[in-house]
């Protein structure tokens, strides 16, 4: 193991970025989801960079994190992904622009 | 044998000397199967199977290999390119690699993983996305709905493969392939062997198991995802030549995978039944199990007719979740009453157990029937 | 040294899939990116010795978040986008900034820290059978909120999902 925790953290970093840009960027509520998710492993990619450079890693504590990250994240998607969908057969748009009903 | 070389590049040498056996014998393994798969089949319904090339065709795999290379690879106008070349590869890859963990014999398993199981599953849910990619990428509307029947299933099914294997490893105590085997290798009075399927709740599991593979990898009577009467051929029907060949080998190398997964599970791995017969060598125990869960693979497909898909969904998520759940219970009840005492212990700790899978079985049988069909009428001409 | 080449390819694919993912124009080659980004993820949890994360994670995101993913795409008609329609949301000139300046300070904040330099400790080594013991001796309480909280995600889910009965059309008297 020769390289340092800061390059994980780049990546982190990096990742978090392009999720971010992605999410904010897009028109599609589907791609929006997708940066979500990227965001959220940007995030589970430090702790387990943390977790593997800390000085007691016998504790486990950035792993358990990182299991129960995991885990959240995947009933988050589902949980927005119907929402997609229902709101897709009412509107029959995925557009996030196209949601303004409620425009003041 | 990776002793020779230098001690650098022991590791990298050992993985290849790995590949280099398991490939080959399972390349053979699949060759063998398809011609056995034919015979058989043929015999079960009354007829020969193959037997123009070479003695009783058994020189018939050569026969369909040179077929698959030499036709012509045809890719439709409006395909997606890369997703339509791609698939093929993402369905194949990630099932060489579940071989690697599985032990073939004594000391025979390429790698050992501390979370071994789970590398198997997941590699065998990573071969999903190339389903639908084939589907979606042949830009063709029977494709695209057998690809989305065959991810329905395939992800329905995955819920009783991976919860009827979850006893199992609670009573092993690890999730590393080569402890489970190693925890099946006691013998009991009369020298039998204590395998998994010889408890209540590894019979039920490898029941279960053995469906949930079934449906798994898309064989009778779960084939309708490329069911040749039902919807041309799902998600292979715009694929010729050598990629219509590795859908093929990759289906058949999930079957071996699986098999070898419920052999090394439930039915004991390498170990021979008997004490006394311990001087075979392990592998030719490991494959006459293997071999006897093709040959029942293959009954049941001679046998079965195909299921509907919403037959087939409602059985995985109404009868065999609510199955593998309590085969759970029954296997914290065997653990549980496996410290009792007593000189009645076992067959009373067998009869309960027995009962808590046989009854609800039963009972759920009985209710997701529905109305049976008046009893029939038979006409006959006069 | 190996370790290195390893890392940077591992993170070259990270980084290319999550790019493809948010640029390209048709959303089931956006998906399909966002799974080869995950895989490229869990590579590299495998090269950082957390062998059960990397495993569970090729289990549940490319096995599982990509299908839905994918099948979300498929009911929004999200396949057979107009090739002239615009993809990026009016905003779209906030956003991209935004998420530089976010990398910007990040990266800022990383390089400044010398701690962040230091190498790894050796013979690092995450059982799976500590992995359960924690699970199950400190970690039951969000074990089990975990499960209350899969449970009710997923009975939303379903429900949110549910295509209403169509109520037949009455006539009023």
């Amino acid at each position: 193991m020769t390289t340092p925790l800061a390059n994980y953290l780049i990546l982190a970093a990096l990742l978090f970025g392009i999720g971010l840009a992605g999410a904010l960027a897009r028109r599609n509520a589907v791609l929006v989801l997708i940066g979500l998710e990227l965001m959220l492993n940007a995030a589970n990619l430090n702790f387990i960079a943390f977790w593997r450079f800390s000085p007691h890693p016998e504790m486990l504590t950035g792993l358990m994190f990182v299991l129960f990250s995991i885990a959240i994240a995947a009933a988050e998607v589902a949980v927005g992904l119907a929402l997609v969908i229902a709101i897709y057969r009412h509107r029959r748009t995925a557009q996030l622009d196209r949601f303004d009903s409620l425009k003041g | 044998m990776a002793g020779w070389f230098p001690t650098s590049v022991q590791p990298l040498v050992s993985a290849l000397l790995a590949i280099a056996c398991i490939m080959p014998l399972f390349g053979l393994c699949f060759a063998l199967t398809t011609i056995v798969e034919r015979k058989v089949l043929g015999r079960m319904q009354n007829r020969f199977g193959p037997n123009r090339v070479g003695p009783y065709g058994l020189l018939q795999p050569l026969a369909d290999g040179v077929k698959m290379l030499t036709k012509e690879d045809i890719v439709p106008f409006s395909a997606d390119k890369t997703l339509h070349f791609l698939a093929p590869l993402v369905l194949t890859v990630p099932v060489w690699l579940a071989f690697a963990v599985l032990p073939i014999g004594r000391n025979m398993s390429a790698i050992q993983l501390d979370a071994g199981i789970l590398f198997f599953f997941a590699v065998g849910s990573a071969s999903e996305l190339a389903v639908f990619m084939a589907g979606w990428s042949s830009q063709n509307k029977y494709s695209l709905v057998g690809a989305m029947r065959a991810i329905a299933q395939m992800i329905s099914y995955e819920v009783p493969l991976v919860l009827s294997v979850v006893p199992v490893l609670m009573l092993a105590g690890s999730l590393e392939l080569n402890d489970i085997v190693a925890a099946q290798g006691t013998y009991t009075i009369g020298g039998l062997a204590c395998w998994n399927v010889f408890t209540p709740w590894g019979f039920a599991g490898l029941m279960l198991f053995l469906i949930a593979a079934t449906a798994e990898s898309n064989r009778s009577p779960f084939d309708l995802p490329e069911g040749e009467s039902e919807i041309i051929a799902g998600f292979l029907t715009e694929y010729s030549g050598f990629k219509y060949a590795l859908f093929f080998l990759g289906e058949y190398l999930g079957l071996f995978a699986v098999t070898g997964l419920a052999v090394t599970l439930f039915l004991g791995g390498w170990h021979a039944p008997f004490q006394w017969l311990e001087w075979v060598p392990s592998w030719l125990w490991f494959a006459g199990k293997f071999g006897a869960l093709i040959f029942l693979f293959i009954w049941v497909r001679a046998t079965l007719p195909r299921l509907r898909l919403d037959q087939l969904l409602n059985y995985a998520w109404r009868f065999l979740v609510p199955l593998c759940l309590i085969n759970l219970l029954v296997a914290a009840v065997w653990y549980w009453s496996g410290t009792w005492k007593s000189p009645v212990a076992v067959p009373v700790r067998w009869l309960v157990c027995a009962a808590l899978i046989a009854l609800p079985y039963h009972g759920l049988a009985r209710i997701l029937r529905g109305a049976l069909p008046p009893p029939r009428k038979y006409s006959y001409a006069e | 040294m190996l370790n290195e080449i390893v890392f940077l390819l591992c993170a070259a694919v990270t980084l290319v899939g999550a790019v493809a993912a948010m640029m390209m124009r048709n959303l089931v080659h956006c998906a399909l990116c966002a799974a080869g980004a995950f895989a490229g993820l869990a590579a590299i949890y495998l090269q950082l010795d957390a062998e059960f994360v990397g495993f569970a994670q090729v289990l549940i995101y490319v096995g599982a978040i990509a299908i839905l993913i994918v099948f979300a795409v498929l009911l929004t008609r999200g396949g057979d986008v107009q090739p002239s329609a615009a993809t990026t949301s009016p905003s779209w000139w906030m956003g991209l900034p935004v998420g530089a300046l976010v990398v910007a300070c990040l990266i800022g904040s990383i390089m400044a820290s010398p701690r962040l330099l230091r190498l790894p400790s050796q013979n690092v080594h995450a059982p799976v059978k500590q992995i359960g013991e924690r699970l199950m001796n400190q970690f039951v309480m969000p074990l089990e909120t975990v499960g209350l909280l899969l449970t009710a995600a997923l009975l939303g889910a379903v429900v949110i999902g549910l295509r209403e009965p169509r109520k037949p059309e009455s006539n009023a008297p």
